[in-house]
């Protein structure tokens, strides 16, 4: 039992570290390798807020997110918006952005003693005889609750509309008048905040240490890829897949063997069906 | 004299998300002909041609080459046998004397052992060949013309350039996507020629085509493909009588009758 | 051949120098000035590299510090072949240092093996291992390819570190040195040398045409009857081998092998500098590696501030699409310029 609640824990972290990389994928085929640094950032711009200017932290928590996503939008208006279409250098533009964050804040920020944020809700519960801590129970609702937005609002919204049409094609959404820039704009703000609101539910099990970006940035990428970039369905099941194998490795293997199971499902993934699950990327051969 | 079936096409369908783009299309050519594949625009010429040379995998039937099934198959393989195709937008290396853009078939595994076009057995300096390659299909030599860079080539060049692509491999089929589509008509009397010197040569071919006229002069039977279907197959009189036909490219009687 | 870039009512014009068209056939040998036109940036940097370790004789610090320069050099070459003549963006340079030097660390420390055997070993072996590990996503679009190439190192450095494998965080000590200083900085700079010339033949030949078409025009290279992905993988073996060469040759100066050398500084510097020194021209990337490397080991007080800083230069050469030091060297040294009114 003990498995299955923390299989679907496990399960609920990866969903929300993956949703915003495999957004911004989908709609403007753009790999946002800054994804793990943004997940970091949101939380040292909340402790900062929290500790050093004494905000209140549901206050903290808004402002750093709506912060976050107003960094990856300029991060596409200012810099990867230049080198759209070039697939070389966007790569390499957002890696690069990624690591100046992310090492600047190992220099600069996140140095000198522990950061940590604190829990939504203190204290734990029993569910069905096994024992949880309620933020653990609050990344499992936040996951859902993430998930089912997003489908509203990609399904309900113009704007969103806007955003699913771009992601199955987008010189016809073109035709339809959708602009494709200021999409891939609004596609990168939602993704950061998708990767900050992840980051705010699943920080404050741990310390804020930079190495989570990287770790962030891996198991995202992992999901997608057994998922099949460019598919939300594909990650939600990928991120399932590997979040129950992880915990199943955790209880037989031993805890240390959690990593090796990311790569062992990359392996796997590539070599037997390399488009993923769900993957809408058909291989080369079938661009005409 | 009995021709065998070089190349049979059974039963190929293929969808793209909604769109039929083939539907049960059936095509068989035999060796030495000149078949040519016409249809108005998005009939699925080609992706019928994509789906032969292996650049689309097919979603039902069969394609065979000279009795070997080659459904599916990656495009070096199925280039690697023998059938080759043109590109409808060409992009060579414009930067480059127009002989370099043969260097890369030349290089490939068929072309040495074939020693491409023109050379028999072993291949000789891959430079020469390209260039005495280019020499047969028109490009004056005396004037240098195989040497020119590839920008500075005007369209009727560019289309035999990329002809030459596919013979430098000594093919035994070319598919010719359009060859005739952007030539002025001093370039097309030119490129007539090419084709039946081509033929007599013993290669096989497949054209899609716009260009009516000239096609029905070289080609000895013709398809007809409409929304993805095969809607009439003949020789040229035979396939331009037919009502179906005639409805594709110009509207039913009804609108004729208006015309 | 001539350029032009339109600015307003004037036009730049971009003519070749008379000397550079006169030194274009084979008449350049008759005159000294054309022959020394010619040789003379071969030369510069042929004998410059060459005599970089005696000019620093009295600086053992900096005698060191060449010999990084030269493991960085490889991996930048490396990149930018795969890159500009390939059309793959390999992103995790980390991956074939840590590779070559576990290999030769391993070869070393378990079978006794010296190092004019293991620093070889590990470059072939290394290089097919990486081509191996790689070989998956070579089919697919290019994206897979960086993303993967990525992830290996990240990852690599975690599994070592999980399984306690290979040493584990602590790595694997106690290796073989070089016999001394001045074989560990020519080694690595006639390796330098000897990549940079074979790779440019390589371009130049028929066989650069083909990587070419790979990377510009692959649907047209598959129709002429020509295996991409073999094609592909062999790009990938000679970026992975020379990598791998590097890192052996870094186990061996060092004298150990741990997981810091999967680490950041070997993806963020080749990548600065072939994007700094001219991507695309083989040489840009060593010239590239010669600035970076020593302001690097410079500021190594400031930590992990210098990858964000090369980061950061590294998206303004890109969003900028600056040329770089050697294409704007060689321009400048093959045409004039002028401005012509329209």
């Amino acid at each position: 039992m003990d498995i299955f609640i923390y299989g679907i824990i496990n399960s609920a972290s990866l969903v929300l570290m993956a949703l915003g990389f495999t957004l911004v994928y989908g709609v403007s085929r753009l790999p946002n390798f800054a994804h793990g640094a943004l997940y970091v950032l949101t939380g040292y711009i909340t402790w900062l807020l929290l500790n050093r200017v004494g905000l209140s932290y549901p206050l903290s928590m808004a402002i750093s997110l709506a912060a976050t996503g107003l960094i990856g939008a300029a991060m596409y208006q200012f810099i990867l918006v230049r080198v759209r279409g070039m697939a070389i250098s966007e790569i390499i533009a957002s890696y690069a952005i990624g690591l100046a964050i992310l090492e600047g804040l190992r220099w600069g920020g996140l140095k000198g003693g522990t950061f940590t944020l604190p829990p939504f809700v203190e204290g734990s519960t029993l569910l069905f005889g096994v024992s949880v801590d309620y933020q653990r129970l609050i990344v499992v609702v936040a996951g859902v609750v993430l998930v089912s937005l997003l489908w509203l609002f990609v399904s309900g919204t113009k704007l969103g509309l806007g955003l699913k049409g771009m992601a199955q094609d987008e010189q016809a959404a073109m035709t339809l008048g959708i602009d494709s820039d200021r999409m891939a704009v609004v596609a990168m703000a939602v993704g950061s905040m998708l990767a900050g609101a992840a980051a705010l539910v699943l920080l404050p099990l741990a310390n804020i240490i930079v190495e989570t970006g990287y770790n962030v940035l891996i198991m995202a990428v992992a999901v997608c890829i057994v998922g099949g970039l460019g598919s939300w369905n594909g990650a939600i099941l990928a991120a399932f897949i590997i979040g129950f194998a992880q915990i199943l490795t955790v209880v037989f293997l031993g805890a240390h063997y959690q990593v090796v199971v990311a790569l062992i499902a990359i392996i796997i993934t590539l070599i037997m069906r390399p488009s993923g699950l769900f993957g809408r990327q058909k291989e080369l051969e079938e661009r005409v | 004299m009995s021709r065998e079936s070089l190349l049979r096409v059974e039963n190929v369908s293929k969808a793209f998300g909604g769109v039929l783009a083939l539907s049960a299309v059936d095509l068989e050519v035999h060796a030495g002909d000149i078949v040519g594949i016409i249809g108005p625009n998005g009939s699925g010429k080609t992706t019928l041609v994509n789906a032969i040379t292996g650049f689309i995998k097919v979603d039902h039937g069969r394609v065979s080459f000279k009795g070997r099934e080659i459904t599916n198959w990656k495009p070096h393989k199925i280039a690697d046998m023998g059938l080759t195709r043109t590109f409808q937008v060409m992009r060579p290396y414009f930067s480059l004397p127009a002989f370099k853009n043969l260097i890369v078939p030349l290089f490939s595994r068929r072309a040495r052992r074939t020693g491409g076009w023109r050379g028999g057995g072993k291949m000789g300096s891959r430079d020469t060949v390209a260039v005495d390659i280019l020499e047969e299909i028109g490009f004056e030599r005396d004037s240098y013309v195989p040497y020119k860079v590839a920008s500075s080539l005007p369209t009727g060049y560019l289309k035999r350039l990329e002809l030459a692509r596919c013979l430098a491999l000594r093919p035994e089929l070319v598919i010719c996507d359009e060859v005739f589509s952007g030539l002025s008509m001093s370039e097309m009397a030119s490129m007539v020629p090419l084709i039946e010197k081509l033929q007599m040569e013993g290669i096989t071919l497949i054209m899609v085509e716009h260009r009516l006229r000239e096609l029905f002069r070289l080609a000895n039977r013709v398809v007809v493909l409409n929304f993805g279907c095969k809607i009439a197959e003949g020789t040229a009189e035979e396939v331009m009588g037919h009502k179906e036909v005639k409805e594709a490219y110009f509207g039913s009687e009804e609108v004729l009758s208006y015309v | 051949m001539t350029m032009s870039v339109e600015k307003g009512d004037r036009r730049k014009e971009r003519l070749d120098r008379g000397i550079k068209v006169r030194t274009d056939g084979v008449y350049a040998i008759s005159s000294w000035i054309e022959i020394t036109y010619l040789v003379l940036p071969r030369m510069a940097l042929i004998v410059g590299l060459l005599a970089l370790p005696l000019v620093l004789t009295h600086f053992p610090y900096w005698q060191r510090v060449v010999s990084i320069i030269g493991i960085y050099a490889l991996l930048a070459i490396g990149f930018d072949f795969l890159a500009n003549f390939v059309g793959l963006v390999s992103l995790g340079g980390g991956l074939y240092i840590g590779v070559g030097a576990y290999i030769a660390a391993l070869l070393n420390s378990e079978f006794g093996l010296p190092t004019y055997v293991t620093v070889p070993a590990a470059t072939v072996l290394g290089g097919a291992l990486c081509t191996m590990i790689l070989f998956p996503c070579l089919p697919l679009r290019g994206v897979y390819f960086a993303i993967v190439s990525l992830m290996y190192p990240l990852l690599a450095g975690r599994v070592i570190e999980a399984l306690n494998i290979f040493g584990g965080t602590d790595g694997i000590i106690g290796l073989d040195g070089f016999s001394s200083g001045w074989v560990e900085q020519y080694l690595l700079i006639a390796c330098v040398l000897v990549a940079l010339f074979v790779l440019r033949r390589m371009v130049t030949e028929d066989v650069g045409l083909v990587f070419r078409g790979v990377k510009d025009n692959d649907q047209a290279v598959r129709a002429s009857a020509i295996n991409i992905t073999t094609y592909k993988a062999l790009g990938v073996f000679i970026a992975a081998a020379l990598g791998c060469l590097g890192g052996a040759c870094l186990a061996h100066i060092y004298m150990w092998a741990g997981i810091s050398q999967f680490a950041l500084d070997f993806s963020i510097i080749p990548i600065a500098a072939t994007v700094v020194g001219g991507g695309g021209t083989l040489v840009g990337a060593v010239i590239g590696c010669v600035i970076l490397v020593p302001i690097s080991e410079v500021l190594r007080d400031f930590g992990t501030l210098r990858i964000a800083v090369y980061a950061l230069i590294l998206t303004g050469f890109i969003v900028f699409k600056s040329e770089g030091i050697m294409t704007y060297a060689t321009r400048k040294y093959e045409q004039t310029e002028r401005w012509v009114e329209i």
